[in-house]
């Protein structure tokens, strides 16, 4: 597999399979527009369509390579890997899935860590991996999270985060439930420090991920037309009975309901996080 | 089928319509049989006893959500003295889902918070079947807030499916308002008590579950998901709910062993709903220890060591 078909969400890896005379990867669909997208030029584009705006998923690493400057960048928490405490088995063992996500996304869990700078303003970024198993925060996403945000207090600089998640970990039980309190209570400390907290909500950021520390920036950004929300969309549906309205949880909706600050396209992600907090942490400016 | 009684419970229920049966006969029959109902009575309580000594997870689910198991304001009406119920956020709306208010504790004065549902229809439709809206968390959050600046204990009563799942509570910010309940409360400077009287389900429970304590009576379930919810979405099917209930580990045992409760309240036999005095006694004289501890220590320790519990939560491996 070439390298940069890895990066690719597997819906659209899948998309190429049936055309034999098409070498792989080469072309890719908008989930947008259905625009037919030469795969080098979106990848250029931060894999955003360049006809419609759409914006797809990537992958944590992909997410922080984009946002951090080059040099210099520490990862943290490497050495985290997930348990399974409660022998946890449904129509699969827990440990196989941990295993068949590990191998998918090379990641040892859902979440990526990086002491790094953004146009040489130093900070945390941590980004979720949607790609092993739904971006679920487990025991390990919650552990490194806390670490992320002591790393930020520890040197004075502000965190980020990118979310993509669809929730709590089932397969760590209540375990992963107080990892929603424990994000949280790391989140009140980093305030009560008065260090900077920018939240980036992408596609999708659901269940206990969005109840709890994606939802507690002091600045909540969305990328364009990303379902955000607590419950699901079908779960909604099923409960209330009616067809949710044309929109209903994505970014644009939030931003008007009042829980988003702003909706930032990903191409600017970068100058417009850093000018944020350039001014939240009263830098002179450039 | 007796509807007082869970499918479980049946033996149970026909030993007690014999003594029934043979209380009216008595009345008018000259045999002494007030013997044989003792002896009934006995029979009932071994069995009643030997089918509670092991029960399986689904089973304990079914007590949980029983519908004669007594509710929030239940127990803070008998727990409690001079409970003055006070009403909403302050920005939108009240939610009767959550109940709140100032009450003594054995005199005490503390900040009493608790998901209520609803008893009979119209009262099950008014609770919303206790599942809070985000002006629910927001009043307890403003509660919390209160009890903080007047230095009174907070004690929540957690009893939820979960939080509402509606287009409304959406658009008003229902991640928000639950993720704001747990930044808050982990850093709230007043010892917290929390305990699962029934239902503990997921982040909805939660929003009010961050503290100190973490109690559960014993027939009480808290979960990351339901057992139906997490059946249908890991099994596909919301038949294996019973298979879902056993693996998540929902029950205030298995929880206990995972170091993620303090302490358990006994329920009387037969649970809560048959004898809710009772309960009410233990877990009123459970509360007035571990308040009485909690309010010995300076307050900055107290929120210290809160935070190293939630600190403490995860289990992980780590190589160096």
């Amino acid at each position: 597999m070439s390298w940069f078909e890895k990066l690719m969400p597997s819906r659209i890896r899948t998309e190429g399979k049936g055309k034999r005379n098409v070498p792989e990867g080469l072309w890719s669909k908008c989930s947008g527009c259905d625009a037919v997208l030469y795969r080098a030029e979106l990848e250029r584009n931060l894999d955003v369509c360049p006809k419609c705006g759409y914006h797809m998923r990537i992958g944590a690493r992909r997410r922080l390579d984009v946002f951090l400057d080059e040099e210099p960048r520490e990862e943290i928490g490497t050495g985290l890997e997930p348990s399974d405490p409660l022998r946890f088995k449904d129509s699969k063992k827990y440990r196989d899935r941990i295993t068949q996500a590990q191998k998918a996304t090379g990641e040892k869990d859902a979440l990526v860590v990086m002491r790094g700078q953004v146009e040489g303003l130093p900070l945390v970024a941590a980004a979720f991996e949607f790609g092993y198993m739904g971006g679920s925060m487990g025991s390990v996403v919650g552990e490194r999270f806390v670490r992320a945000v002591n790393a930020s207090i520890d040197h004075n600089i502000p965190l980020v985060c990118f979310s993509a998640s669809g929730g709590a970990r089932m397969q760590e039980a209540l375990l992963s439930l107080m990892q929603m309190a424990k994000t949280s209570a790391a989140l009140a400390r980093l305030s009560a420090a008065g260090i900077p907290y920018v939240s980036v909500l992408t596609d999708p950021t659901m269940g206990g991920v969005s109840a709890s520390l994606a939802m507690l920036g002091d600045v909540n950004i969305g990328e364009p037309r990303a379902l955000i929300g607590f419950a699901g969309p079908r779960v909604i549906e099923q409960t209330v009975r009616e067809t949710l309205p044309e929109g209903f949880q994505r970014s644009e909706f939030l931003l008007e309901h009042g829980a988003l600050d702003l909706i930032v396209d990903r191409r600017e992600m970068r100058e417009r996080v850093a000018s944020l907090l350039g001014i939240l942490t009263r830098r002179p400016a450039a | 089928m007796d509807l007082n009684f869970l499918d479980f419970e049946q033996p149970i229920a026909e030993l007690e319509a014999k003594i029934e049966e043979l209380r009216c006969v008595g009345d008018d029959s000259e045999v002494n049989i007030n013997e044989e109902i003792q002896r009934l009575q006995a029979k009932s309580r071994a069995l009643t006893e030997s089918i509670f000594s092991n029960l399986s997870a689904w089973q304990v689910s079914q007590l949980a959500r029983h519908p004669q198991r007594p509710y929030a304001l239940d127990y803070i009406h008998r727990l409690f003295s001079e409970f003055e119920e006070l009403h909403g956020d302050r920005a939108y709306a009240d939610d009767p889902a959550i109940v709140g208010g100032v009450a003594r504790l054995d005199g005490r004065p503390v900040m009493v918070i608790g998901q209520q549902k609803g008893r009979d229809t119209k009262e099950k439709l008014k609770r919303n079947f206790g599942m809070p809206r985000p002006e629910g968390y927001r009043k307890a959050k403003r509660l919390m807030e209160m009890a903080e600046r007047f230095k009174l204990p907070v004690l929540t009563f957690i009893d939820t499916p979960g939080a509402y799942p509606g287009i409304g509570a959406e658009e008003r910010g229902q991640s928000e308002a639950i993720a704001r309940n747990l930044f808050v409360m982990s850093a709230l400077k007043t010892p917290i008590v929390c305990t699962v009287i029934g239902e503990g389900g997921s982040g909805g429970a939660l929003a009010i579950g961050v503290g100190d304590r973490m109690l559960m009576l014993q027939y009480s379930i808290y979960s990351v998901i339901s057992p139906e919810g997490c059946a249908s979405i890991l099994w596909k099917s919301a038949d294996k709910a019973s298979d879902a209930a056993e693996a998540l580990g929902i029950t205030s045992g298995r929880l206990k062993e995972l170091g993620l409760i303090d302490e358990i309240v006994e329920e009387p036999v037969g649970g809560a709903h048959r004898d809710p005095a009772a309960m009410a006694e233990r877990l009123r004289d459970t509360l007035i220890r571990q308040v009485e501890q909690l309010e010995r220590l300076p307050v900055d320790q107290l929120v210290a060591a809160r935070y190293q519990r939630l600190m403490n939560y995860g289990q992980y491996n780590e190589k160096s």
